[in-house]
């Protein structure tokens, strides 16, 4: 049996205008015509039940990953196979099918509710364009996932604009599983919230999963939480993926030099922990103008003379996986 | 000079608004000694952001600072002229904010905004004044400091700009820097970046630096003393270390539980309930209401600060008895 989720070789890649201001600045002299590589070959794989974390700074590419995913972006290229069907080569029609077992968790809890709809529409809606139940039916399950996520029955009538930051992530969260579904892609869940709320939703992330018995992709920049929540990890860098391993692995052996300095960069909450920082000189490149060979080359602190050659992902020990020509030899 | 560089006393600031009096910041103290790094740690709304405008006496209508003190240097600034704290305010403190790009100004080249600081506050008007704010670019890693310096705001990145706003704040070499939430917005490694070359610039400088956040693993990584807020009251004040070894509220604890590790494997735990609203808060402690240990007596009196062990002060009734 294949894997509940793969991805295989999936490339996502904008064309950029040479009249956009916005770019400009960004594109090297004598190439005025460019293409952004955001997602640049990546392949993974995610079992039926698992957690996989999809980490990495703003800009590397994670979210449009989400998004090709869930064919909100069309992809340049490369399969997506869901249960073994292919979702890049899917028709609209057949698209809207699939949609009710694949759903998705925004950053922003109050820029992805519709301000014009209430609470009980906006948990009905998905019940209502994807699955044949009676008005009484709908209302009952609008309730039942109201209890699923610790919101109270009396906010049913409440608009996005009267309910607390925390209460809108929750409605957000009911209406990715009214339709109960298979997998789940949530794009940096916590980011936008405040502590102490940040641990309750994670919290109960982590208790409808197991109580729905779903799948999830958990994309943040949030290592710490994403540790928390992952079975698997995988790191992005520049639109590709680094290294890929068990999460407990992941965070104790870490091998890329990239994965390495992002570990070292999070805050320890223990004043008695000291660590030694591993500094990556200078800033990500653009993804316009994506080095040749291994893309961490230029900041790297181990970079060798063969690092110019194509570095692909090489699995090192048992499930571990990492893309690079130095560490883990 | 002897004391401490900045001692505020009792500060309470309230917001009048149609629905009520937003109770902000309710009589708190903090105390800031030259040269350290001091962190405010506390969720949204428990009134750090209030404090630090509140000593640059930047609260606007409808916000009032009803009472209290605020000694910098010896001087009360509550006291002084709007004239006075205007000569005060950047040279002798200086503030960074959350955003960079957008507390810089975007029709400025970044070079010339330093510039005209140094022209402003040291009367320096010659060609030296463009070679010192080169310096200072360079000193905060700005890599081609005299391209970099004709660049405008928009064509850097944000931890590029960030690093402008430090060379802003630290030009005109203040005794005190405030950095509300330096590094919210900004990746981890960047972040990371940024709170080194704080620390870096305040003891190369002498400047002590007021670090605001919400991030225990900031504290813990970059501060000597934290102070620990919630719903506008400091409940916690002590040595980072003995903060963290011996947390005495209630709250501090839960903080400290809520946040993941990336080191270790902890249990996570959630803090109940959320920060209760500031018009009309709870008459006693205002943590009562969240609080697993709170008595009888914490919903009717409020707690006052108390010192255990000389320097670590604590709000909380409970004291050894939970």
């Amino acid at each position: 049996m294949g894997a509940f989720v793969e991805i295989i070789d999936l490339n996502k890649h904008f064309p950029v205008k040479d009249q956009s201001m916005a770019f400009r600045a960004l594109i090297p002299f004598g190439a005025r015509k460019a293409v952004l590589r955001a997602v640049d070959g990546i392949s993974f794989s995610i079992q039926k039940g698992e957690t996989l974390g999809l980490v990495g700074e703003s800009g590397c590419g994670k979210s449009t990953v989400a998004r090709c995913i869930l064919r909100l972006l069309p992809p340049t290229s490369g399969k997506i196979l869901f249960e073994e069907t292919d979702l890049a080569g899917l028709e609209e029609e057949n698209l809207r099918f699939i949609r009710r077992d694949l759903q998705m968790i925004f950053q922003d809890p109050m820029a992805s509710l519709n301000p014009r709809l209430s609470v009980r529409q906006v948990l009905a809606e998905p019940l209502r364009l994807h699955e044949k139940l009676t008005l009484k039916e709908r209302e009952e399950r609008v309730l039942e996932v109201m209890d699923q996520v610790g919101l109270d029955r009396e906010l049913l009538n409440r608009f996005p604009h009267e309910l607390s930051g925390g209460q809108r992530q929750r409605v957000n969260i009911a209406r990715a599983i009214t339709t109960r579904p298979r997998f789940i892609v949530l794009d940096e869940p916590t980011s936008a919230l405040d502590v102490s709320l940040r641990a309750k939703i994670v919290l109960l992330l982590e208790e409808l999963k197991s109580v729905l018995s779903t799948t999830y992709l958990f994309i943040s920049h949030d290592l710490s939480t994403v540790k928390y929540l992952s079975d698997r990890v995988a790191v992005m860098y520049l639109g590709a993926i680094v290294e890929i391993a068990e999460a407990h692995e992941l965070f104790r052996h870490p091998l890329h030099p990239y994965t390495k300095a992002l570990l070292s960069a999070i805050p320890i909450p223990d004043p008695n922990v000291r660590r030694d920082r591993i500094i990556l000189e200078g800033e990500i490149p653009s993804p316009t103008d994506i080095p040749e060979g291994c893309r961490l080359r230029g900041r790297c602190p181990v970079a060798k003379t063969t690092c110019s050659e194509e570095v692909h992902l090489r699995e090192v020990a048992s499930d571990h996986w990492v893309a690079c020509h130095i560490s883990g030899t | 000079m002897t004391g401490p560089l900045l001692q505020i006393e009792d500060l309470t600031v309230h917001f009048h608004t149609e629905e009520g009096i937003v109770e902000a910041v309710d009589g708190i103290q903090l105390l800031v000694q030259s040269g350290e790094v001091m962190g405010v740690v506390g969720e949204s709304g428990s009134g750090k952001s209030v404090t630090a405008l509140a000593i640059l006496r930047l609260i606007r209508e409808p916000g009032r600072i009803i009472q209290g003190t605020i000694q910098f240097a010896g001087r009360n600034l509550l006291g002084l002229s709007e004239e006075e704290m205007r000569t005060l305010r950047g040279s002798h403190i200086s503030m960074i904010f959350q955003s960079p790009r957008t507390s810089l100004n975007p029709v400025l080249s970044v070079g010339w905004q330093i510039e005209r600081l140094i022209r402003l506050h040291k009367k320096e008007h010659t060609e030296k004044a463009r070679d010192q704010a080169i310096q200072m670019l360079r000193q905060v890693g700005i890599p081609a400091p005299e391209r970099i310096y004709h660049e405008f705001p928009h064509q850097l990145s944000g931890g590029m700009c960030q690093r402008i706003m430090i060379a802003m704040a630290l030009v005109t070499n203040p005794k005190l820097l405030i950095a509300d939430e330096p590094t919210t917005g900004l990746d981890v490694s960047i972040a990371a970046q940024i709170l080194d070359l704080l620390k870096e610039m305040g003891q190369r400088t002498g400047a002590a630096i007021l670090l605001i956040t919400h991030d225990l693993g900031v504290v813990a990584g970059y501060c000597d003393r934290v102070a620990v807020m919630h719903a506008g009251q400091v409940v916690e004040s002590a040595s980072v270390k003995k903060l963290f070894q011996n947390p005495l509220h209630p709250y501090t604890l839960k903080l400290i539980h809520s946040i993941p590790r990336v080191d270790v494997d902890t249990v996570m735990e959630t803090i109940p309930g959320t920060v209760p609203g500031l018009i009309h808060p709870p008459p006693g402690c205002r943590f009562a209401g969240r609080c697993q240990v709170a008595r009888e007596v914490c919903r009717k009196i409020k707690p006052q600060v108390q010192s255990i062990n000389g320097d670590h002060q604590v709000a909380c009734h409970h004291i050894g008895h939970w």
